[in-house]
């Protein structure tokens, strides 16, 4: 690979729809959740209204004056993205039905609304105000960018921060093996709300997670996407590695790939050969420390392994 | 309310409980969206509003929020999509909604919310007083203080009409119990007037996708004071907003709120050698006070601001210019230091010529009773301040119990 790189001009192939989501963002080399954005954009299409919520995307993306969003863009607070979208769409029904020259927008129905928020502020903080937009059945894409941490504030765990990653508030010590919880499980407790369509995907397959944002927009009412991102920075790993990183969380079933229409499982992205997770583990930083105390780290990635290979089973993952 | 005559007899009165009744001033603001939630004493504005919804008289979507805090955001959301959003809140709300209000002032939205004023745990207390308000008042919200049921409704008109041509959300603040509990004559403004005064709202800016703007970016420091100093410039920009704003609501409506631009509300003032100063529902009794008083040729005054931001300085400066005492009556108070309603009138009368002394007078909270003898109490304190007062002196707690208190007896 490296030696073609220096032959070959890469330029064209570099050349991408960047109306929407502008180059020119504060980025890190291989950010995921920036490419996320990218394809969240793309499959959106203009006529969007995107409500961010405080984080790296927020921050890398509109240092005032600039601004990375050729969509319509809205951040207000951390933990309140699904609730500002769920006031926007709630202003467009009003105006569809009581003043529909009010404003000069297109019809309300061809409207997209998205929500986007990390894993803190989805899972975490912004919990409620997620619920709330569930419950009350908004018309709303709800997008989490799942980096496994806050990495805004400089890595500090979140509830989707995996068993055994250290963090800067879960570090690893005499008598800690890292963050001692698994993910939380956004999809199913998504849901459980009784939300239409629910699923989700990995910057590390753009067709599918493109298709399934394309998907839930054509879908009436509350939709949510988990999207894995992995962040070179909060992660230590080598920047050129983001899209493999992801590829791996995907094939060892940490992270599994699935659509949920009505409450039920419809589509799973099924494994042949699961990889152990210490294969995704060890490139890793954050996970150096398992591989450095035999006895406890061995004893740490058998429990997370444990934990993979249940979530795998109920999902019926394995090819 | 007695400063408010009614030139316009025609108007109807219908006696009503003042949630309902600020409910129905809401409906007639014809808000596009409504998002509140439940809280003693304001859970009436809510469910009357939840009810007008629901029976097809108002006209606007109407959001079941989980809690204050998205009451406040999505009020955000829709102001910033370019819609008129309501809220309604008190208390331990209001402390809820506080981290995303702060930003909708920054963010330049206009949102009205009715805040029926109660006290903040703990120890909890559902009854009125003034800490919920001031504990927003660095925010940059507008804040109106009600005396009655009746303007509490015409805040909320007057506060969309002001807060949507200055770009701030307004807080209009009536006392929790004994406004929003009380039955009492007032008119509801009907549509036709109403759409004269306060015609459907024309953003500037919205979330509006043929045009698509950023809004809320971050600023870092090279940028970040001048988006505060905008909001101190709208505060400005607001006080004379607000004087036009009640000089047109007398015109059409026929209720005169135009004293000192509409910033304050006096009562015997101009004479008055001691004046008390006051926000809210206890202005009633103070005008007794200050009626008998007048009747044994005692010349006492009462100045109340109706407005709290922007503050009445200029207006303060010159309603107290001849006062030789002012008694500052709060229901609210600042741990650490004096109250701050007092705190602010001292800093309002620095500059001014003429600093009579001031002297705070922190009561009525949590619900407890206001008598006219406490106010007459007060009065007949006040007479004796001199400006030299120590810190001590010049804040009492004339309702304090002291047996309540360890060590009490000493105090
Ligand atoms: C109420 C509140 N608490 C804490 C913060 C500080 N804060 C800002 S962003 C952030 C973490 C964001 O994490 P996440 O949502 O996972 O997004 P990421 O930065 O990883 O993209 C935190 C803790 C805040 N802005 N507001
Ligand atoms: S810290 Fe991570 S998530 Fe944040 S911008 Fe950098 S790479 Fe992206």
């Amino acid at each position: 690979m490296s030696s073609d790189l220096e032959e070959q001009d890469y330029t064209d192939q570099l050349e991408h729809d960047d109306e929407l989501w502008n180059p020119g963002h504060r980025a890190c080399a291989g950010c995921g959740p920036a490419l996320a954005m990218k394809y969240i954009t793309e499959a959106a299409g203009e006529n969007t209204i995107v409500a961010n919520a405080t984080g790296c995307m927020e921050v890398i993306s509109t240092p005032y004056p600039e601004s990375s969003w050729g969509t319509s863009y809205i951040h207000n607070i951390f933990e309140n993205a699904a609730s500002v979208a769920a006031g926007v769409e709630a202003a467009y029904q009003a105006f569809d039905r009581r003043d529909p020259d009010h404003l000069d927008v297109q019809d309300e129905d061809d409207l997209n609304i998205i929500a986007i928020g990390g894993d803190g502020a989805t899972a975490d903080i912004g919990f409620r105000a997620l619920s709330g937009m569930m419950e009350r059945g908004h018309d709303v894409l709800y997008i989490m960018y799942d980096n496994e941490a806050y990495m805004n504030t400089g890595v500090q765990r979140s509830s989707q921060t995996p068993f055994g990653a250290e963090t800067t508030t879960s570090p690893a010590g005499k008598e800690s093996i890292g963050n001692d919880t698994n993910k939380k499980d956004m999809a199913s407790i998504a849901a459980d709300h009784g939300v239409p369509y629910v699923a989700t995907a990995s910057i590390s397959n753009p067709h599918d997670f493109k298709q399934k944002v394309e998907k839930a927009l054509e879908i009436d009412g509350p939709k949510f996407l988990h999207v894995y991102a992995p962040c070179p920075v909060g992660w230590g790993f080598d920047s050129a590695k983001t899209v493999e990183l992801a590829e791996m969380a995907v094939k060892t079933g940490l992270f599994p790939v699935f659509e949920m229409e009505d409450g039920e499982i419809t589509s799973v992205n099924k494994i042949r050969d699961r990889e152990p997770i210490d294969e995704w583990l060890e490139p890793q930083g954050r996970f150096k420390h398992l591989f450095k105390d035999e006895e406890k780290g061995e004893a740490a990635i058998e429990e997370l392994q444990e934990w993979i290979d249940k979530r795998a089973e109920d999902l019926g993952l394995d090819a | 309310m007695a400063q408010a005559n009614q030139q316009n007899p025609s108007d109807e009165q219908e006696v009503m409980k003042g949630t309902s009744a600020v409910a129905k001033g809401v409906m007639a603001a014809d808000p596009d969206v409504v998002s509140a939630y439940p809280i003693t004493p304001q859970t009436g504005v809510v469910e009357k509003l939840s009810e007008l919804v629901a029976d097809g008289e108002l006209d606007s979507e109407f959001i079941k929020v989980d809690s204050e805090f998205n009451a406040a955001s999505t009020c955000i959301g829709a102001s910033a999509a370019g819609a008129r959003a309501f809220s309604a809140t008190s208390s331990q709300g209001l402390k809820l909604m506080s981290e995303p209000l702060f930003t909708a002032a920054g963010m330049r939205l206009p949102i009205v919310m009715a805040v029926a004023n109660r006290s903040l745990s703990a120890p909890l207390s559902i009854w009125a007083d003034h800490t919920d308000a001031f504990a927003e008042r660095d925010g940059g919200m507008l804040q109106f203080h009600a005396e009655d049921v009746q303007e509490a409704i015409d805040h909320v008109l007057l506060g969309f009409r002001v807060a949507e041509q200055v770009n701030l959300p307004a807080l209009s603040n009536f006392d929790g119990f004994i406004l929003t509990h009380v039955q009492e004559p007032a008119n509801i403004p009907d549509e036709a007037e109403v759409s004269e005064f306060l015609p459907p709202r024309d953003p500037e800016y919205t979330l509006d996708p043929s045009d698509p703007k950023t809004m809320g970016a971050y600023a870092r420091p090279e940028h970040w004071t001048e988006s505060r100093y905008e909001i101190q410039r709208a505060m400005m920009d607001a006080r004379e907003v607000w004087a036009d704003a009640v000089e047109e609501f007398r015109d059409v409506f026929g209720r005169d709120y135009t004293e000192y631009g509409g910033m304050l509300d006096t009562y015997y003032a101009d004479d008055a050698d001691h004046i008390v100063v006051a926000m809210g529902s206890i202005a009633g009794t103070i005008r007794n006070v200050v009626d008998a008083y007048r009747e044994d040729g005692e010349k006492v005054g009462m100045v109340r601001p109706r407005v709290f931001r922007p503050f009445p300085a200029p207006e303060l400066r010159d309603a107290l210019a001849d006062a030789e005492s002012v008694a500052v009556l709060t229901k609210e108070m600042s741990p650490g230091y004096e109250s701050a309603f007092a705190g602010e009138i001292k800093g309002a009368l620095y500059h001014a010529e003429s600093q009579p002394p001031i002297k705070s007078y922190v009561l009525g909270m949590a619900g407890r009773d206001v008598k006219p003898e406490d106010i007459a109490e007060i009065v007949e304190d006040v007479k004796t301040a001199t400006p030299q007062m120590s810190f001590k002196e010049s804040e009492s707690w004339p309702q304090l119990r002291p047996e309540l208190l360890e060590g009490g007896d000493d105090l």
